[in-house]
Parts: C-alpha cells; sequence; structure tokens
C-alpha cells in the first residue's frame, strides 16, 4: 500500500510540508511524491531522508518528477 | 557537469556558494558598491526604480548590473540544466503586494537579508537588530505556514513568459550601453544617475555584471536563499540553507578583516542609523513578507531566471514599492526613519496578517 502526494505546481516550502505531515501518518510503508521541479525534488528527498525514509526510485513523469520513498519497520 | 550539479545542491556546495557570495560582495565594497552594501538586493532594486525614475531621490539612481546579472546567470544555469520551467499562476497579485511591502519594510531598516548579513560582517551592530526582526518576521511566516497557508499551484505555461523578466533585464542593460553614465551629470538619455550618496557608489559595470552573472548561476543551482535558511531551521530543524548564509556571513567577515573594512560598532556605520526599534519592526515586516512568499529578495530573482512569473511579480512588486517608499517618505535615511516610515510598517503588517489569515487551502 503507498499513499500519493501531490506536491506539483506548489512551491517551497509546501512539498515539504505535506511530504512530513504524510510521513507522520503513516509512520512506515511507501510514499509516491508528485513533485514539478527539481528544487522541490531535491528537497523532500532531504527532509525524507532526514527522518529515516530511503529514496527507492526517481522517475521523470511528464513534467515533472515522481518520488518513491519507503521505510521498513524497525523491530 | 552532472558533477557539479550535484556538487552545488549539496552540503558543501551550498557553503562553498555562500562563502563566493560572501567574498565577491566585501570586495565589490572594495570596488566602489557602497559601504557594507557590496550586494543588496533591495537596495539595488531600489537603485533601479530611481534610475527610470519611478522615485527621484537623486542619492539612489543608478541601473545595477548586479541584479541583471542574477536574473540573466539563473537563466543561463537554468537552461544548461535544463531546469528552465515556464510558470505562474499562484496568486500572482498577492505576491505583488508582498513585495512592494517587503521593500518597504526593507527600507526602513535600510537592507535586505543580504545586506543585514554583509553589515554585521562589516561590524555595524544595528544589524543585530534587522537580523532579529528578520528572524522573529519569519517565525511568524512559519506559524502561518503550519497552519495550512498558501498561495495555491502554478501553472505550466508558455516559454515566452518564463522569457519576460530575463527580456526585461536584458532591456535594462541596452539602456545601459545606450545611456552611460556622464560625469557630473544626473541624467544620460532617459536614466538618471546618483552624483552623490549611494547611487553614486558602484564598481565598473562589467565587473558588476559578471560578479552578478556567476552569482546567479551559482545560486540557481544551490537554492541558495536566506529566508528559506532561518525558515528551514525553524520549520524542519533543518540548517542545509543556513550553512550557506553563516558560510556568507563568516566569509564575508574575515574578507572585511584582510581588506581593512571591518569598523565595529553602532554609530555612523555606512548608511544606516541606529533607531534599534525601526531596524528590528522594519525587517520584521520584511520577514514576514518574504515568508509569506516564499523566497528572500534574492531567490525571487534567481526563480524568476529559470521562468517562474509569479517571483518576477514579487520582484516588481519590489521594484514598484520603492517608488512608493520614497515618494511618500517612508524609506529611513543614516538620519532616521522617514516621516511615514512607522506607519508604513505597521500598515504592511496588517496586510501580512490579513493574507496569513485568510489564505489558506488544504491539500488532498
Amino acid at each position: 500500500m503507498s499513499t500519493t502526494v501531490d506536491a506539483r505546481g506548489l512551491s517551497c516550502p509546501q512539498p515539504v510540508l505535506m511530504t512530513m505531515g504524510e510521513i507522520k501518518k503513516v509512520d512506515m510503508g511507501e510514499i509516491v511524491v508528485l513533485v514539478d521541479t527539481d528544487t522541490s525534488k531535491e528537497n523532500v528527498s532531504r527532509a525524507a531522508k532526514s527522518q529515516g525514509w530511503l529514496v527507492r526510485d526517481v522517475q521523470e513523469e511528464g513534467e515533472g518528477y515522481r518520488v518513491i520513498f519507503t521505510k521498513e519497520i524497525v523491530k | 557537469m552532472a558533477q557539479l550539479k550535484n556538487f552545488l545542491s549539496t552540503r558543501w556546495g551550498i557553503i562553498s556558494v555562500g562563502a563566493f557570495i560572501g567574498i565577491v560582495a566585501a570586495l565589490l565594497q572594495k570596488l566602489g558598491n557602497p559601504g557594507n552594501m557590496g550586494i543588496c538586493v533591495a537596495c539595488f532594486e531600489r537603485d533601479i526604480a530611481g534610475a527610470i525614475g519611478i522615485h527621484r531621490a537623486a542619492v539612489v539612481q543608478y541601473m545595477r548590473p548586479e541584479i541583471i546579472g542574477f536574473v540573466l546567470g539563473s537563466l543561463i544555469a537554468a537552461y544548461i540544466f535544463k531546469e528552465f520551467r515556464p510558470r505562474v499562476g499562484s496568486a500572482p497579485i498577492v505576491r505583488f503586494v508582498l513585495g512592494a511591502f517587503a521593500m518597504i519594510g526593507a527600507l526602513v531598516f535600510l537592507g535586505c537579508p543580504w545586506r543585514a548579513l554583509l553589515r554585521l560582517a562589516g561590524g555595524d551592530g544595528n544589524a543585530i537588530l534587522g537580523l532579529a526582526g528578520l528572524i522573529f518576521g519569519i517565525w511568524i511566516g512559519t506559524l502561518f505556514l503550519k497552519n495550512g497557508y498558501n498561495l495555491g499551484r502554478t501553472e505550466k505555461s508558455y516559454t515566452s513568459v518564463g522569457w519576460l523578466m530575463p527580456l526585461t533585464m536584458i532591456g535594462f542593460l541596452i539602456l545601459m550601453f545606450l545611456f552611460p553614465q556622464i560625469k557630473g551629470e544626473a541624467k544620460s538619455g532617459i536614466l538618471f544617475y546618483s552624483l552623490k550618496g549611494p547611487g553614486a557608489g558602484h564598481a565598473a559595470l562589467i565587473i558588476s555584471l559578471l560578479v552578478g552573472l556567476a552569482i546567479g548561476f551559482l545560486a540557481q543551482r544551490s537554492r541558495f536563499c536566506t529566508m528559506g535558511a532561518f525558515r528551514d531551521l525553524i520549520l524542519f530543524r533543518q540548517a542545509h540553507l543556513f550553512s550557506g548564509l553563516l558560510a556568507l556571513l563568516v566569509f564575508a567577515f574575515i574578507t572585511n578583516l584582510i581588506v581593512g573594512q571591518f569598523h565595529p560598532g553602532f554609530v555612523k556605520q555606512p548608511v544606516a542609523h541606529t533607531m534599534h526599534i525601526w531596524n528590528f519592526g522594519g525587517m520584521v515586516l520584511a520577514g514576514l513578507a518574504f515568508s509569506l512568499a516564499g523566497g528572500c529578495p534574492g531567490r525571487q530573482l534567481f526563480l524568476a531566471g529559470e521562468g517562474d512569473g509569479d517571483s518576477a511579480i514579487f520582484v516588481w512588486g519590489m521594484i514598484i514599492g520603492a517608488g512608493f517608499a520614497h515618494n511618500f517618505g517612508l524609506a529611513s535615511s543614516p538620519k532616521g526613519v522617514g516621516p511615514h516610515g512607522i506607519a508604513a510598517v505597521i500598515i504592511g503588517l496588517l496586510v501580512c496578517l490579513f493574507i496569513g489569515f485568510t489564505m489558506r487551502k488544504k491539500f488532498a
């Protein structure tokens, strides 16, 4: 199960705020973030990594990017 | 190329860019730019407003090539690295108003965040009040951001939309070549020049332009932003952008020490006044406006260079705001705040609060 955050067209810090909000909500698993600038791609990646999430994949999609983050359960 | 791209967006990348800006800004002062004003985005846009006659304050009229370089350097970087994305439509009128009040606040303090750092690096203690105000204003902005404030999404637009601001800057540069400064003359063709005051202090055109282009290029790649530096620190406890800001301060300070430009104190500082409350208050207004608009004045120029039409509108808001600031007696001078500067700061804060409280939307 993955949730999608659509931050296209939003400027910083909105994409990061939305990604962090989702991270707090789901705690682990997979989050897909859609962004349309390289700046947003870098910012959400940096923020997610700081919360212990991994950037699993970055795909170019249309005019922007689909960034996929994952976090496994740590026991 | 790819290595450069990766490097500049890293921690060491942004530190290098901040250090570069700090060093060249201090050197620009040595080469003729006004005291502690190697680069001041607000002051320089205000000088541009004077050069084209939007205000007629005789001491602050010069078509600053640094500003032209910022936009064009960013444009070049955006094209080389395929990041030029023409976009508009995220509440442009709000951005215009925020730009105007950001300028008014900055001119009550006498400097944008960049100059606040350069003033501190030159020993001007009044800058501490300005920086404290800036941080307080940005902090208020983060409260709005946490509560859902945002100006909505942009729309992709025509390539030519993204080109309008760079073309305007090219037009300004052509005007400078057509109507160059004539020694002892306050006007050359349609452009105004200053015979004395900060507007008369400037490095050679080609040096200012090259420095502007270099900073524009590097800042586009590294996303350097003095407002974002404090905002991300407050909002996310993230020091990435802040490390760039700190590098600017430290390296400008070191350069000032080396070239003999460090003069600690509060009084008789270049282009500064000692009214602490309004040094603080002016920058609260500027910080809040930058925060609500998503970028410091430098960042807005770099964004305008990579195709962001809303940032271009913010820049125009600042230029027109400078017109209001000088025509209405809102801007400060070394003697102190202007006759209506305090009223303007209060009105500006009320407008920013109105914007912050009423413009929020939750995205699914």
